[in-house]
């Protein structure tokens, strides 16, 4: 078995499964805490805020808008770029159905798949130096906004070096990178990908049951 | 870990539920909160960045709580325990540069309650007794007088007196079987006691009958800002005592920020069951009276005014349009400032800062970002503060930046003001 079979077959298999097995554990345990029922004579609906809360805080208020800005366009650029280019790259497409799904879907032609690669590295670079630059960020940030920052840049990078397909070597780096990024992601900061559907939740819920918009 | 440590930490564990672990497993620490942070935008201090302050709470849950943290600790990989020197130098972060606002929740990408987390946090730190002294002789003074300014009943009725005195109408006590009981923050009593005649003007044009307890005319919880659940319980549990005793319907709430939210969500909560009674607030009872046409308006207040949002009864309690409603129909020129409404700015003594003398300096400088709001807007005569506790914060404030000319107002007195005369029906 060479080093890419490896990669791409059994270590892929083991750090797909620490990541769904870690990543529920982590979010069946938060739920499983628990929390006493508010019995407060509610205004409005908790479960219509917790669905507003999770849409209401995609979009940002204008009126911080404007000392957000930077925070904004690195935070959309990165996270909107990254999901289109791991789940309309088609490679990716490819590699999910034959390894794992067993469907495919369109994918986007190769100019797009780049221009979201390219927003993606430019956001997520932006987010990066802002963390080590301005004071808030640098002190509130620890190691794992560090790790997590630098795993999913090598993560990227090693698949823009994969790209052309001229080397496996290349191609398994990348692989490696990426099994690694799936076996650190439930145990991170990573996991707000999830978590934070239940942290907009709650507090929409909150003020759902008051009557307000979140 | 020291004992008081110990205490602290284990009330933060056993107040971190589903929901304030949620918060602390989103976080990314993107610091965005910091940008709505009124003693943060005041000072550019980044240790008043809003998530910096639930540190070491956070750090006691992903110790000994949040879910794989045994394997962590396992491997090493734990954070390590908090101490009480830390504890003690986050105090000032916890007590003094925190209103509870919840501002913060609308800038978070993760829309993260911090405010209701602080309030969780400070169960830790009243239960370990690192609570600022002011707060502590608040309390002392609730224990002994109900009141956390020491306001007797006879200070009350010596009040009550004077305002049967100027609007000629009677105020009961005790009343049995009134439908509604009135309560008040002891800073309206002492420092705005026309809130009494307002009151009693507004509700006999109303018809309505109402009272005021001898034991509960109180209506602020230092249970609440200090985060005590005990002391608050005991503080609630007086009121709604003596409501029920009353048989009264309805309880108003006055206008006092924490006092609505502490009786009216927390409240139940707290006593663990629904109460004989509905708790209104005054802002509320108002906005209801002049749709049914009970308390018509008549000539309106000409000068230029704003109305200010205050935290808990706006942003955290929900009551956004009914101020804004009452004051159309009451002013000429009622003028928004930038940012009103659930955004608004808060007057930055709420959730127990100005029961802190130590934190005086620093609340004066977050009080600059509410007066931008005001500077914002031309030839602003008046600004409504519905709110007892933020109204002392505004004249102090004002007076401080040396913009005293600007008059503060309550909502209920200028609605009383500028009620219609008697025998005006409502169009």
């Amino acid at each position: 078995m060479s080093f890419l079979d490896l990669v791409e077959g059994p270590m892929f298999y083991i750090a797909a499964t620490i990541f769904v097995a870690a990543g529920l554990w982590r979010l069946i345990g938060i739920i499983r805490i628990g929390r006493k029922p508010d019995i407060s004579p509610a205004k409005g609906s908790a479960t219509g805020g917790f669905i507003k809360g999770n849409l209401r805080h995609f979009f940002p208020r204008g009126i911080f808008a404007r000392r957000t800005m930077v925070h904004i366009l690195g935070g959309y650029g990165f996270h909107i770029g990254l999901f289109v280019l791991v789940f309309f790259g088609a490679y990716h497409i490819e590699f999910l159905d034959q390894r794992l799904l067993g469907f495919s879907w369109p994918a986007l032609p190769r100019w797009g798949f780049l221009l979201a690669a390219e927003i993606a590295f430019i956001g997520l670079i932006v987010l990066w130096v802002r963390r080590i630059s301005d004071p808030v960020m640098r002190l509130i940030s620890d190691k794992d906004d560090h790790i997590g920052s630098w795993l999913t840049f090598l993560v990227m990078l090693s698949g823009a070096f994969a790209m052309e397909q001229a080397h496996d070597s290349l191609r398994a780096t990348h692989m490696l990178l990426v099994n690694i990024w799936l076996i650190y992601f439930p145990f991170s900061r990573l996991m707000h990908a999830f978590t934070v559907v239940l942290s907009r939740g709650n507090s929409g819920a909150t003020y759902g049951r008051k009557g307000m918009n979140p | 870990m020291s004992k008081t440590a110990d205490i602290a930490v284990q009330k933060f564990l056993e107040h971190t539920d589903s929901e304030a672990a949620s918060f602390f497993e989103a976080c990314v620490h993107c610091g965005e909160c910091a940008e709505a942070c009124h003693f943060y935008l005041a000072t550019d201090d980044p240790r008043y960045t809003p998530t910096y302050k639930l540190r070491p709470m956070e750090r006691a849950y992903r110790r000994d709580k949040a879910p794989l943290s045994t394997l962590k600790k396992m491997l090493g990989l734990a954070p390590k325990p908090v101490t009480e020197a830390e504890l003690k130098e986050w105090e000032e972060l916890v007590y003094d540069s925190c209103n509870m606002c919840g501002r913060c929740t609308l800038v978070c990408p993760m829309g993260i309650d911090i405010a209701g987390t602080i309030r969780k946090m400070r169960e830790g730190y009243a239960a370990a007794g690192l609570v600022p002294d002011g707060l502590k002789a608040a309390a002392a003074k609730v224990e002994k007088t109900t009141s956390p300014m020491g306001v007797t009943i006879k200070a009350l009725e010596a009040q009550i007196a004077h305002q049967e005195k100027a609007t000629g109408i009677k105020i009961e006590i005790d009343k049995k079987g009134a439908d509604y009981m009135a309560t008040f923050s002891s800073m309206e009593i002492m420092g705005y006691p026309e809130v009494l005649g307002a009151y009693a003007r507004l509700f006999k044009r109303a018809g309505l009958s109402w009272t005021i307890s001898s034991v509960a005319y109180e209506a602020t919880n230092v249970g609440v800002q200090i985060g005590s659940s005990p002391m608050a319980r005991g503080i609630l549990e007086r009121v709604v005592k003596a409501a029920e005793d009353l048989g009264v319907k309805y309880v108003i709430s006055p206008e006092c920020g924490h006092a609505y939210g502490a009786i009216r969500w927390a409240g139940p909560n707290m006593m663990g069951r629904r109460f004989k009674f509905e708790v209104v607030h005054i802002i509320e009872l108002l906005d209801q009276l002049r749709r049914e046409g009970k308390i018509p308006a008549g000539k309106k207040d000409g000068r230029r005014i704003t109305l200010h949002d205050p935290c808990q009864i706006v942003r955290r309690g929900g009551l956004l349009k009914e101020p804004r409603k009452l004051l159309d129909e009451s002013c000429d020129d009622f003028i928004e400032m930038k940012g009103a409404g659930i955004t608004n700015f808060c007057c930055g003594g709420g959730g127990g800062v100005s029961a802190n003398p130590r934190a005086n300096v620093l609340k004066t400088k977050a009080f600059s970002q509410k007066l931008a709001q005001l500077d914002g807007i031309d030839s602003l005569e008046a600004v409504v503060v519905p709110c007892g506790n933020c109204r002392t914060v505004f004249e102090d404030g004002l007076e401080a930046y040396d913009k005293d000319g600007i008059e503060v107002l309550g909502l209920a007195e200028l609605v009383a003001e500028t009620l219609a005369a008697d025998g005006h029906k409502q169009g």
